[in-house]
This record gives structure tokens, sequence and C-alpha cells, in this order.
């Protein structure tokens, strides 16, 4: 039989080792002999992929809609008839992808909608100004038009600008009544002054026959507004959507054990203290619970950051988030899925994220500036030019203009476009940002901290063969091929492709037993095997008639671990390694990565309170971390950073997820953040550069629609090429660095 | 010069019939997946739901 090769078929995405197996029944609604689901694939990413996961559900019996969205990674399944929930789920973690159930009632579209309505808003200011500008470029250069054609073109512009301006500055608009009803001022209070104050004065001027409107400038204004606004709220986006991934994450499932032990499937929310649960090999669990009956190994990988996994025997407490490796065991839940582990680490992340929505990024810094200070100026104007014995109409026109050629379009647009090319250029580079202000924190950093397993090493262990040959080698991989354990996997990979033995059974917790050629094999620790050695980073392998024979592993560094860090250190930053792993082990990766302050056998929460410490102090720490032992602190800290492999939680609490396994990147992403810190600095200054030169202008009431369109748009140009810049870094720099 | 009217008349009901056939594309969902709309032109087997 020739099987498909698990997980994407043009490789593009890494094959997902998700064995997490959960009843999906819980999550599936129904209506009308209809039932839906939504789940969440991960290492999906390509045609290949979306061919082979919707062509093999559709094969299943019942099945009306299975369409997978590639951009979002989620998947619609309809179908009718008896077709258990459990059984989709299987078909596609059997082709090697993860899937996970995703809570109805959370929905794509909620996200989009804000951002949908900015869009139109955009293109409708946009169609809008190619058209103003069609009658603005004759009442500009036609200086001999007759008064009656000047009148028709005002008339025009006005049919078109009116509506525009009204249905495309709304969202300026509604803000800036609400700001004005809590007796505050915000950006949007200015922008719909100049915006509504600049129509009413063209109007009158088109009524009376006047010379100078200005419907280009409004419309002008909001497209450039709004550039700005819908490229914040895309990022803001992605940063909610990440968000969302992670309810996904909570939202698991349990079975569990009735009174005359019968399983059912129940949401992990409706675990009860005191239930039965069964947790089959592969499954995590998904509250603190007490082991009842059953031998099996846990990967604590997750929770504590240990890379060896851990005996379970009856009567031990295990805590939500490890991974049943080998047996099925039965326990007692100790608490509800909300006071569990992984919850406490979700709220230590929900109060991480209102501390850094709390930042205060350079652009609400400078509007705060600015606003008052225009608002007086045009106050200063109007008044001033009463005084001198101007008219009112020729009062209000000077005011007005110093509010539009102020516009602040400039300042508007100086921080979003600079972080999105630099977001692209990140993007190019296999770095993902997860937030605009992201990119401000990471520069501002001068404290690392990373963790070790999986973050400075590649937290899988692999085989240091000594004194094992390949005979022997191939032998333990038909047994290892069989285990989940994580050395087994090792001695797997390693081996390559190759059978698997005959009669292969797990021994919870102690091995694997099975028959290669009709000979009794074994592989497991060394009591289970027969062999005299202490237990640690390795395995035994005996086979009947032969001497046992040890498998040593050991978590290796990620490449460049060490250039990496003498680059930060360069770059200013001191370096610090917090891990959950034991001290020896920490020592010895620390050393070999060249980091002299380390900290071993840390638990979330004293990675957490070693956080704040640092930030009560002054310091501003960035953190590299990458399991579920990290989320906290990742969430806590100033900035934070994730590997690719991260666990989902992590990687939605980090700022920046990086992918590759160099450590390199971490460096590089902090030098593109401080060089975008500078662009946006460079655009703020250049800003006010401006409106002291246009605020005289205006005020001397030199400045007439065509000089206030001219500075705007040159303004928000210069702004612009400037953020582009970041897009033009050494590229020879970049391919010389992977 | 009336002429200029007709034609500037013409031309926005041009960018309303434009921005109109925005709008539904953005309405019904033909941004959604642009990776997935991208990738789903490879496959000869693909039904449009």
């Amino acid at each position: 039989m020739t099987a498909l090769a698990p997980g994407c078929p043009s490789g593009l995405a890494t094959t997902s080792a998700d064995t997490v197996t959960q009843d999906p029944a819980a999550f599936v609604t129904e209506a009308s002999g209809k039932r839906s689901l939504d789940l969440m694939i991960r290492g999906a990413s390509c045609a290949g992929c979306i061919s082979k996961i919707e062509t093999a559900l559709m094969r299943l019996s019942g099945m009306h809609v299975a369409r997978l969205n590639l951009s979002t990674g989620r998947m619609r399944i309809e179908w009718t008839g008896g077709l258990a929930a459990r059984r989709i789920v299987e078909t596609i973690v059997g082709l090697g992808y993860g899937a996970a159930p995703v809570d109805p009632g959370q929905t794509d579209s909620a996200a989009t909608r804000p951002e949908k309505k900015l869009l139109i808003a955009l293109t409708v200011a946009g169609i809008a100004t190619a058209g103003v500008m069609l009658m603005s470029e004759a009442l500009w250069f036609g200086t001999d038009l007759p008064a009656e054609t000047r009148t028709q073109l005002h008339w025009l512009s006005a049919m078109i600008s009116i509506p525009a301006t009204l249905f495309s500055g709304r969202v300026f608009f509604e803000s800036a009544l609400a700001a004005i009803r809590r007796w505050q001022l915000n950006m949007d209070v200015p922008i719909s002054l100049a915006v509504l104050l600049a129509l009413a004065l063209s109007l009158h001027a088109t009524i009376t026959g006047g010379a100078h409107t200005y419907f280009d400038a409004s419309v002008m204004l909001l497209l450039f507004l709004l550039t700005g606004r819908y490229l914040d709220a895309r990022l803001r986006r992605q940063a909610y959507a990440a968000a969302n991934a992670l309810a996904s994450l909570q939202t698991t499932s349990a079975t569990r054990l009735g009174a005359k032990g019968v399983a059912e499937a129940v949401r992990a929310s409706d675990i009860r203290p005191g239930d039965r649960l069964l947790i089959t090999a592969g499954e995590r669990l998904p509250v603190n619970a007490e082991v009842l009956r059953g031998e099996s190994e846990a990967d604590l990988r997750l929770v504590t950051g240990e890379v060896e996994p851990v005996r379970i025997f009856s009567g031990q407490t295990l805590y939500a988030g490890s991974v049943n490796l080998s047996a099925p065991i039965e326990v007692r839940a100790l608490a509800q899925a909300s006071q569990s582990l992984v919850a406490d680490i979700a709220r230590l992340l929900e109060a991480g994220e209102q501390k850094k929505s709390s930042y205060r990024r350079i652009a609400d810094k400078a509007v705060a500036a600015y606003v008052p200070q225009v608002h007086a100026m045009a106050a200063l104007g109007f008044v001033g030019w009463l005084i001198a014995g101007a008219a009112l109409p020729q009062a209000t026109f000077i005011a007005v203009t110093v509010l539009i050629i102020t516009c602040p379009c400039a300042i508007a647009l100086a921080a979003p476009l600079v972080q999105v090319v630099a977001a692209g250029r990140l993007f190019r580079e296999g770095a993902y940002l997860s937030s605009g202000d992201a990119l401000e924190r990471i520069a501002t950093v001068d404290h690392v901290i990373f963790d070790k397993t999986g973050t400075l090493t590649l937290g899988d262990p692999v085989l240091i063969q000594t004194g094992v040959s390949s005979d022997q080698l191939a032998a333990a991989a038909q047994l290892a091929r069989a285990s989940r354990h994580p050395f087994s996997r090792a001695i797997a990979r390693s081996a390559g492709a190759g059978p698997v033995a005959q009669g292969v059974q797990e021994h919870g917790g102690r091995g694997v037993s099975g028959f290669i050629d009709g000979r009794a094999a074994m592989l497991g620790r060394a009591e289970f095997v027969g062999a005299n050695g202490v237990d640690g980073a390795h395995l035994w392998f005996a086979i009947k008639g032969a001497a046992p024979v040890m498998f040593e592993f050991e978590d290796r560094l990620r490449p460049n671990a060490k250039a990496a860090v003498d680059e930060l250190r360069a770059m200013g930053l001191t370096v610090e390694l917090l891990s959950g792993d034991s001290p020896e082990r920490v020592e010895r990766a620390a050393a070999a990565a060249g980091i002299a302050e380390w900290r071993a056998s840390a638990t979330p929460q004293f990675k957490a309170e070693r956080l704040q410490q640092l930030e009560r102090a002054g310091t501003k720490v960035l953190m590299v971390g990458d399991g579920l032992n990290d989320a906290a602190a990742l969430a806590i800290a100033h900035a934070s950073l994730a590997p690719g492999g991260a666990v989902d939680v992590s990687r939605l609490a980090s700022d920046c997820v990086f992918s590759g396994e160099s450590l390199a990147s971490v460096p590089r992403i902090i030098a593109i953040a401080r060089k975008a810190r500078r662009r946006i600095r460079e655009n703020f200054a250049f800003a006010t550069v401006y409106n002291l030169v246009a605020i005289p202008i205006a005020l001397l009431g030199w400045a007439t629609p065509m000089v206030a369109a001219i500075a705007m748009s040159s303004s928000s140009a210069v702004v612009t090429l400037n953020a582009l810049r970041l897009s033009a870094g050494r590229k020879a720099a970049a391919e010389a660095s992977i | 010069m009336s002429i200029i009217i007709f034609m500037i008349l013409g031309a926005m009901v041009l960018a309303l019939v434009g921005l109109a056939a925005f709008i539904w594309s953005l309405r019904s969902g033909q941004y959604d997946d642009p990776a997935g709309a991208a990738a789903r032109v490879l496959l000869d087997n693909d039904r449009p739901t």
C-alpha cells in the first residue's frame, strides 16, 4: 500500500506532529438535520493541502461542504447523517495536519467588519478626489474662466464632495463627537472641524459666486487620513485574529466517564471538579487532575520546560497542558478548566495585553502636543484678522485655511506607514509582527531574556551516536517508530524511514516491546530492558541474544545562538537565560551560548515575577520564549518574540514570531525595529517643520486652495517616501545573514 | 460649454458603477481568502461554492 506522505505535499509547511486527539462532538451545531463544525487547521499552506484535505473529507459519507480558508486557516464543514465529528478530525490529523474545533460563536466577520467599512470609505474618498480634481485643475489654471463657468464647476465639485465627505468622514465625525461629549480632544476633532468648515465655507463661496473653494481639500484630506486608518486597522485585525486563535485553543474537549463507565465528550469548560476523565495517549490534559489509574509518561515541556518526559503513576497530580504520551490513563479533575494552569496563563496574558494597550505610542504623544496648538493658531488668526479690520467671512476663511493647511495628514500617516513598511520587511525575512506599536516597544528594550528549551535550543532532542552500530540503530528504530516518546522520535528521525516491529506493545511509562525477525526486543528505561544504568537523557535497547545498548540524547543549541548573543551584546543589550529545566542543563546551555547570567528550575509564576521585578526596576525587557510556561512572561514583558515552533498561546502572547532555526533573527528584528523608530521620529520632525512653515503662510492669508492641496499632498508624499526607505534596506546584508 | 457638463456627469455615473462593483465584490467575500483563491486556481477539480 502506498500511503500519501503526511502533511503539506509541497513541503512549504512543516508536517504537524499533532496527535492531540480531542472529541469535537461538543462543538457541532445542528440546524434542521444539517450539522456543521468550524475547525482551525494547522500546517496547510498550498493548493495541494486544500485539495488533499477537501477531497479526503468529501469522500466521507453525507458531506456537503468542506471548505478551507487558506488565509485564516479556518475550515467550514457541513454534513448530514450519522457521521461522527470525531471521524472528520481524525481524517485531517491522519493526513498530517493539526485540527482543533472552533467555538461557533466566534466568527471572523465581526473582526473584519470595521476594516471593510474603512475600505469602502477609502474607496469613496478616492473616487471623489479623482472626480473633484478634474474640476480643480480647470479652476486653478483656467485664470480666464468666465465667472459663470467657474460657478458651474464649483457646483459640480460640491455635488461630488459633499456626499462623499459626509459618507467617508463618518468615522472621524463619530469619534470626534464622542470625544467632545467626554470633554476631551482627540485627533479627530481638528480633522472633523477642518473638513466640515471647509465644506461650509466652500458652499458659501459657491452660492455667493466667490473665487476660492476647498472642496478638493476636504476629500483629499479624508483620502490620506483614511489610508492611514485602514493600514492601522489591518495590522490591528491581524493581532485580533491571533487572539481569536487563542480562544479556539482554549475551547478543548475531553472524555468524561459517566457513572456506568459510559464515555461522553464534553467541553473542557463543562468539566467539574471530581469528574472522572479518560485521557488517551497523545491527549492534552484540559484541567489540573489527579491520576487514578494507569501508568504512562507525560510530556511537561509546555508546562515546565523540562525536556525529559516524566513518569505518571496513580495518585500523582498533573497540571493542565501536560500531554499524556504512551498509555491511556484515568484521572479525577481537581479544578475547573477556568481555574487550571492554562487558564491562569490566559488570564495573565489578558492582563499583559491590557498593559500593552496602555502603552503610549509616539503618535499619540505627537497628537497631544499638536491639537491644542493648531486650534490656538486658528483662533488667533480669526481674532487677529477681525481686529485688523477684516470682514467676518475673510477671517473665517483664514482660520479654516490654517486648519486645512496644517492638516494632520503627515502626522496621521507618519507612524502607520512606517509600521506597515517595517512589518512587510520583517515578513520577507520570515518574522511576523502582531501589532504596529510592537515595533516601537521592541526598539526600546535594553535587556533580553531567553528561554532555553525550544528557544535557545531546538527543543526536540537529537540522538548523539556513541558506540551504537547502524544495525543496532535500525533495529531500535523498528520499535521507536511505534512510540510517541520524544526520544523514540529522535531515534526514528535519525534512522530514517523503515519497517515497524511486529506485535509492538507500549508499556505505560516504561518503554515499548515487540518482535524483530522473531526475536523479542525492548526499548525503554534501564530497568525495563534489564540493564544496569541510571535514568537520564537516554534510552536503552535490548534484543534477545545481545547485550543492551544505550542511546544518548541531547537538546542542541539553535544555529548562530552564540553569534546572536554576541551581536545583542554589541548592540548594547544585556542577556539572561531563564529556564524551567534542571540547573546542570541550563548551565551547560548558557555556557555554550556565552550567556553569563542564568536561572534554572523557573516555574511560569517565577518567570512572570522575575519580569515584573525587572520592570519595576525600570528595565525594558525583551522576552524570547516558546513554551506554555513562557506565555505569561511573554505577555508581561515590555516586548516579546517567539520562534515559529512555539505553542499557540506563546505565539499569540508575543509581539513578533520568527520562523527558521537560526537565532540570528533576534538581533535582526531589533535592528529593524530601531530603524523604524528612527523613521517615525524623522517623520514627526518633518511634520513639525512643515507646520512651522505652513502656519505663518496661512495666517498671512497667502494660502490659496491650490497651495493648500500641493502642500498637503507633498507633505504626505515626503512622509511616505521616508517610510519606504526602510523597505529598500541592504538586501545583500540580509542575504548574507541567511 | 454645456457639453462639458454632460461629459462630467457621464464620468461621475461611470465612477459610481465602478464603486458599486467594488463594494459588491468586497461584500460577496472575494477578498476573504486571497491565499486560497491564488492556490485554488491550480486545482483542476475545484467546484465553486
